[in-house]
């Protein structure tokens, strides 16, 4: 690691302040970004701390009825206190270890849309809305291929917003290593359609499956998804697992989250 | 036998762990935690090619860094020593093997990716790895030799430019018996033959390595403390064969070290560097690896390709068998890394069978890879795995029952002389097959069988045979072998005035619990409390000599060192005792802590003859010295030879091609059992470890030599919830004959006996499942299996 500053402000607007300085970098739980640093890969001037403002922390309902939970939740916090969306509260039990959902976020996750992450998947099927300091986004128009997003330079997820579902479950298959998502399937029933968003498999980063939505949406039974499948070009192939498998995976995850969800 | 439990102290008790309480209240004293006045820190740059010539490497700009103290590159070691391999292999035409120069610091070409290529000491460990980046290293890439097969190719590239080729040696084993085992297959009523990869590993012990080197002007003492094994055997090859440091002047301190499983025994570079640079810069210089450094800088273990096969008449005997393996040493030879494959690896192919004619060709291959040597078990789970994998292919193959065509061939009579140069003295195969057929609840699989069925999974049975050589070893055998050091062990018994006892060995603890197991053997030989008693291990300066702690040697060999130590100590006390009750020492007997007379009420104890030994007022002055001391040397006249039987029953979920263990069973024959709960927990760490080679771990290097798995992000070691409550059973015993205690060793079973089990068991899940699928290769992850069922 090289040196760095290191700022903790306890509001959004000086925290936006701080990351207008030269190489100034946000900090949430330092899951991914310490380690990062750690291996002398990034090297930021400044870290500047999110977790110190209370605005953007914790978990409340909405007056639309949905869930927002701020940037700066942790895992742990939202595995404990989203019980109200129970699929995105077993989501966040299983990121990680204790360790890491003690310390890691949800924007910091968002943020960083690693391929293989977890909450990217909740957010696109939730069709949740991105929170920064400067405007809102929808899911949809958030997530950009692998570790891209829209988010400016010095931009901040203050808070997601997640639509709750009627029905939704995630299914996680672990890469044996990092247990992260090998693959993992996020199905989401709403009034108006379903939703599924899938991680880890894809080289475009998390996408949603439409021709799944489209059968689920007209039947939310396994048997919907019958003679449905992704085609292996396209899809991660890796030391853990080839495209075709993959593919193969998202088909079975899909499956099981709809059963799964009831 | 006694059950567990019934024995409260002394042997066969399952005392506690007394080393626990300070491992796990943060007390331990790790090397890493040893830090001196004056101390500075080395940061090694290490090169990210994988072959490559060095056209220039330009320290200036970083020499100028704050903080640096000095430099090193090749050019301060050409003077010193070749990195020794501690064991010469001969060919099967009588020349001995290719040995080319290990470096401290690479001199003019990397051979792995890791490969330190300099050395920056400085004050601070951020300074070191700052003023690190600010080296202008110029090396022109060469093609990297990766895979075995490529590297044999006429016309490869060389790892080393001054060998013949990438061949270390081509082994034959026994060379005599060639022609006869060939002949057996011509004419044999059923061959099976099986082609398979041992994988590739990454030891991960929990403590990274660290070497601190020391160096006091004042008398020219040289002191490394370092994470290892056998300290003593570092001392010897720092010494005698790189920095050219007499042992007098050289102490080398291993302190509690956190996990070994092998690859802690060997001397590796940065103890060199630490030792030698101590004295460069006058003043202590400390180097902690970090967990990325430890995957390309620690010896791997395994890597094997195999052909095996197994020749049958047509009752199903086994006539003959025949291996060809070629074994990765890869870019240089590591401390023990010729003798793995060949001596642990050759002479362990008879299995527990009496196959009469045996073959076993190895060739050994450089390349552009982190040096391969042991691994918890080091030829042996490499020899148990071919064999038991192979016998089961036969087996399905012939239709006939996995237990009934082992129990058919098994070895049955001792002692008895494999055609592979070693001799069992005792064992009970059928024993621990019975054992296992009731701890691991046989009778109830077809219903647990049925019950997965109904949930969609496909369940499988699989079981093994395993045998292992421990107690390494007789020296004037292994010396004969190409062991270029003797292999016996040393302890001394120093007994205190009070009585109480201190034991110096040279076996080396490191999660094995000799703290609590060694002092139980002393306390019941004397019959006073295991309390009074304390192993002292670790420190050059402090034991007499040792060869340090591998191939599950401890107890038999240095144990036995200590139990004559011990005797010594009991002839002598005798004497005193018998002085002080005036009486002749042929009668006075030792029970409890207490000498007596027999037939007379006369007696005194312990504590009185101890004291009488060091104030002598009355004593035998004129015919045994004061004090009680004693040191003792025990060379074995045999290996030892745990075995045992092991099976695994897994689910695999045909859509995924995901495995789980849902029952793991263990019943070994190791001889004699000291504390039962530390043998069960050695045995359960084996298994940790046989799993992970079986479903999750494997090293991998892309086609030019970087390695793929360098991080926890790609290698997978076993967790908890990868294993499921073990069975394990040790009271089939079958003593050694050859050493005083009876024991065997159980360090390494567990390890060496699992992965064939679970494969076997995965096997027959897929074939339960209607997939005709034959073999796959390690480790069984669910892509792998994915790909077997759609294959099939
Ligand atoms: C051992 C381990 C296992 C893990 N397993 C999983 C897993 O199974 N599934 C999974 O999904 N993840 C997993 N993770 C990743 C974990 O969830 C991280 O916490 C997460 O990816 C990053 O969140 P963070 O708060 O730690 O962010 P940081 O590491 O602090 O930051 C990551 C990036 O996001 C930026 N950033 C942080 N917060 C914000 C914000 N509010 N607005 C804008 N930018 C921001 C930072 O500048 C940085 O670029 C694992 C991590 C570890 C170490």
């Amino acid at each position: 690691m090289y040196n760095f500053e290191f700022e903790k402000p306890d509001t959004i607007a000086d925290a936006v302040a701080a990351l207008g300085g030269e190489e100034a970098q946000a900090l949430g739980g330092g899951q991914t970004l310490i380690p990062t640093m750690k291996q002398r890969l990034a090297s930021p001037a400044t870290l500047v701390s999110l977790t110190g403002i209370s605005e953007m922390q914790g978990i409340c309902t909405g007056d639309d009825g949905s869930l927002c939970i701020g940037g700066a939740t942790t895992h742990g916090a939202v595995a404990a206190g989203a019980g109200v969306y129970p699929a995105l509260a077993d989501l966040a039990s299983h990121i990680g270890d204790p360790a890491v959902r003690n310390r890691g976020t949800i924007g910091g996750s968002l943020a960083n849309n690693d391929p293989s992450a977890c909450y990217p998947a909740a957010a696109l099927a939730s069709g949740a809305v991105i929170k920064t300091n400067t405007r809102e986004i929808a899911a949809d128009d958030y997530f950009q291929g692998m570790f891209d997003t829209a988010l400016n330079e010095g931009e901040i997820i203050t808070e997601v917003r997640f639509p709750v579902p009627e029905a939704a479950n995630y299914q996680k298959f672990v890469q044996p290593a990092s247990r992260f998502a090998l693959v993992g399937v996020f199905v989401a029933k709403y009034a108006d359609g379903v939703r599924v968003a899938i991680t880890g498999a894809s080289e475009g980063g998390v996408f949603r499956w439409t021709e799944a939505e489209a059968a689920l949406s007209a039947n939310f039974a396994v048997s919907a998804l019958d003679g449905l499948s992704l085609p292996g070009d396209g899809m991660i192939g890796d030391l853990h697992g080839s495209g075709d498998y993959r593919a193969h995976l998202c088909a079975v995850m899909t499956k099981r989250a709809v059963n799964a969800a009831g | 036998m006694p059950k567990d439990g019934d024995i409260k102290s002394g042997i066969g008790a399952s005392s506690k762990r007394r080393e626990d309480i300070r491992f796990l209240t943060g007390a331990g004293n790790y090397t890493d935690d040893m830090n001196m006045r004056g101390q500075a820190h080395v940061f090694f740059l290490r090169s990210d090619i994988a072959h490559g010539t060095i056209n220039s490497l330009d320290t200036s700009a970083a020499a100028a860094m704050p903080g640096v103290v000095q430099i090193f590159t090749g050019a301060e070691f050409e003077a010193v020593g070749s990195i020794p391999c501690g064991w010469e292999v001969t060919d099967k035409h009588g020349a001995p093997m290719q040995e080319p120069r290990h470096p401290v610091l690479a001199e003019g070409k990397v051979r792995h990716v890791g490969e330190p290529i300099a050395a920056v000491v400085a004050e601070s460990l951020a300074e070191a790895r700052d003023a690190a980046e600010a080296i202008v290293v110029d090396i022109s890439e060469l093609p990297a030799v990766v895979n075995m097969k490529d590297a044999l190719k006429d016309g490869a590239t060389k790892v080393h430019d001054d060998l013949t080729s990438n061949l270390c040696y081509d082994w034959g084993f026994v060379e005599e018996n060639k022609a006869a085992t060939d002949a057996a297959f011509e004419t044999a009523h059923h061959v099976t033959t099986l082609d398979l990869v041992n994988n590739r590993l990454v030891a991960n012990p929990m403590e990274p390595r660290v070497a601190l080197g020391d160096y006091s002007r004042a008398d020219d003492q040289h002191t490394l403390y370092t994470t290892s094994q056998n300290p003593h055997v570092i001392r010897l090859l720092m010494g005698a064969f790189v920095l050219g440091i007499p042992e007098h002047k050289l102490r080398v301190v291993a302190p509690d070290v956190g996990g070994g499983f092998g690859t802690k025994i060997f001397h590796y570079q940065e103890e060199a560097f630490c030792t030698f640079a101590a004295k460069a810069c006058n003043r202590p210089v400390k180097w902690t690896s970090s967990r990325s450094e430890a995957f390309m800088s620690d010896a791997h273990g395994r890597d094997h390709v195999t052909t095996i096969q197994l020749a049958l008449d047509k009752d199903n005997n086994f006539v003959a068998l025949r291996t060809d393996t070629q074994a990765n040493m890869g870019a240089y030879l590591s401390t023990f890394a010729s003798s793995v494959p060949t001596w642990l690896h050759g002479t362990l192919m008879a299995g527990n069978y009496k196959t009469p004619l045996i073959y076993v060709n190895v060739k050994a291959v450089f390349t552009n890879t982190v040096p391969v040597d042991a691994y918890r078990g080091a030829g042996r789970p490499e020899a148990t795995y071919q064999i038991e994998r192979v016998i089961d292919m036969a087996a399905r193959e012939l239709g006939v029952d996995p237990i009934d065509l082992r129990r058919q061939n098994y070895v049955t009579e001792f002692p008895y002389a494999t055609p592979v140069a070693v001799e069992y003295d005792t064992g009970d195969y059928h024993a621990t097959m019975d054992k296992l057929i009731e701890i691991g609840d046989f009778a109830g699989f077809d219903a647990r069988r049925k019950a997965s069925e109904a949930k969609g999974k496909w369940r499988g049975l699989g079981i093994n045979n395993y045998i292992e050589a421990c107690g390494i070893a007789p020296s004037n055998l292994v010396g004969q072998l190409g062991a270029r050091a003797g292999l016996y062990d040393a302890a001394t018994v120093r007994v205190n005035a009070t009585g109480s006892i201190s034991v110096m060995v040279g076996a080396h603890s490191h999660g094995q619990g000799h703290e609590t197991s060694f002092p139980q053997v002393v306390a019941e030989m004397i019959g006073i409390p295991e309390d009074q008693i304390d192993i002292v291990h670790g420190d050059t300066s402090k034991i007499p000599f040792g060869m340090g702690t591998y191939g599950s040697r401890s107890l038999a060999v240095c144990g036995s060192a200590m139990v004559r130590a011990t005797e010594k100590i009991i002839a002598k006390s005798k004497k005193i005792a018998a002085h002080l009750m005036e009486a002749s020492d042929m009668d006075v007997e030792l029970k409890d802590g207490v000498f007596s007379v027999a037939g007379t009420d006369k007696s005194v104890a312990w504590g009185d003859v101890t004291l009488a030994a060091y104030v002598p007022h009355n004593y035998p002055l004129e015919e045994i010295e004061p004090g009680l001391e004693e040191t003792a040397f025990y060379d074995p006249s045999n290996f030892t030879y745990p075995a045992g039987a092991y099976a695994c029953e897994v689910e695999v979920d045909p859509d995924t091609g995901k495995v789980t263990i849902e029952r793991f069973s263990a019943a070994d024959d190791f001889g004699n059992v000291i504390n039962p709960m530390i043998v069960s927990g050695q045995v359960h760490g084996g298994i940790a470890q046989g799993v992970g080679q079986a479903l999750l771990e494997g090293c991998s290097y892309d086609d030019n030599g970087q390695l793929l798995t360098g991080s926890y992000m790609d290698y997978a070691m076993p967790r908890a919830d990868d294993l499921p409550f073990y069975a394990v059973d040790h009271s089939c015993q079958t003593p050694c004959t050859h050493n005083p205690l009876g024991v065997k060793g159980c360090g390494e079973a567990g390890a060496i006996g699992s992965p064939p089990s679970v494969v076997n068991a995965v096997i027959d899940a897929l074939n339960s499942g209607g997939k005709k699928v034959a073999h796959i290769d390690m480790p069984l992850s669910p892509d792998r299996v994915w790909n077997a069922i759609n294959n099939a």
